[in-house]
């Protein structure tokens, strides 16, 4: 151990881990017990040995804190139980047609430059977000959670790595589509 | 030949994982030869741009912090958390 108590990695840790959790869940509660349960785990683990800094011992615990809340609240709520996949394959199948090509091209818009513009395509895709079915945005926003280790995490969701790319697609579908009606506007 | 709704998983599949080298040569000939996918793939990388962006600056927006009242339940947490664990062996 280091001669970091516990109290100091909330005192100096703690907001970050809570922002971390926040980004991908969305929720203040669940981030809030998200750090908690991290900070609690990290005392009986007694597994750090100083060979990295404390933040990202602790953001490694978070990640799978906040894969567990998720899991948890997938079970509850079976309309968004990651493990049962999407039957409906046509949601994807309206963007093309029989023979594969595209039934609705991509239309062109400008990619957000400056920052103003990053932070109104921002809105928008946060917009659009909400739009997705739960599952699907959850799994966006803990993407790159997910590609640290999609093996390890795949098992904890009871998803297949196969099943999580067809979701992120599905996921980025809808979005870029939603994006294109409502940035276009802009 | 890779038909654009194959184009389009490779494309959202490169972002997720290391495309194989024959997925990745068959994905760039189609997106030399197909308009659509090519936008498709920028539009994608601009989305994944931005999100990662704003996940980097949520993590560093140090307005955002644990409301006091989380911060004090989660002190006493750590407390009864730290004497039981003391008692363990
Ligand atoms: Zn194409």
């Amino acid at each position: 151990m280091s001669n970091q108590t516990p109290h100091d990695w909330l005192n100096e840790h703690g907001d970050y881990l809570y922002r971390f959790a926040l980004a991908r869940l969305r929720d203040a509660h669940l981030a809030e017990d998200a750090v908690q349960e991290t900070l609690l785990a990290a005392i009986q683990s007694r597994t750090y040995e100083g060979k990295s800094a404390p933040r990202t011992w602790l953001t490694g615990i978070l990640k799978h804190k906040i894969i567990d809340l998720i899991r948890k609240q997938s079970r509850e709520k079976p309309s968004e139980d990651l493990s049962q996949t999407v039957a409906d394959e046509g949601v994807v199948d309206e963007f093309f047609n029989e023979s594969g090509h595209w039934a609705d091209r991509p239309q062109a818009w400008a990619a957000p430059d400056d920052e103003l513009e990053q932070k109104q395509f921002l809105v928008i895709l946060q917009n659009c977000m909400d739009r997705l079915p739960k599952k699907l945005s959850r799994l966006f926003l803990m993407r790159d959670i997910f590609e640290d280790d999609n093996q390890a995490i795949c098992k904890e969701l009871e998803i297949s790595p196969t099943n999580a790319w067809v979701m992120l697609y599905r996921a980025r579908m809808g979005l870029r589509k939603c994006l294109e009606l409502h940035w276009l506007e802009t | 030949m890779l038909t654009c709704k194959q184009a389009s998983e490779l494309i959202s599949q490169s972002l997720d994982r290391s495309l194989t080298r024959s997925e990745r040569w068959s994905l760039r000939f189609h997106l030399l030869i197909c308009v659509a996918c090519a936008r498709f793939n920028r539009q994608l990388a601009s989305i994944q741009a931005v999100m990662n962006k704003w996940l980097s600056d949520t993590e560093q927006d140090e307005h955002l912090q644990l409301p006091l009242q989380a911060k004090l339940r989660m002190t006493q947490a750590l407390e009864s958390e730290i004497a039981a664990s003391r008692r363990r062996p």
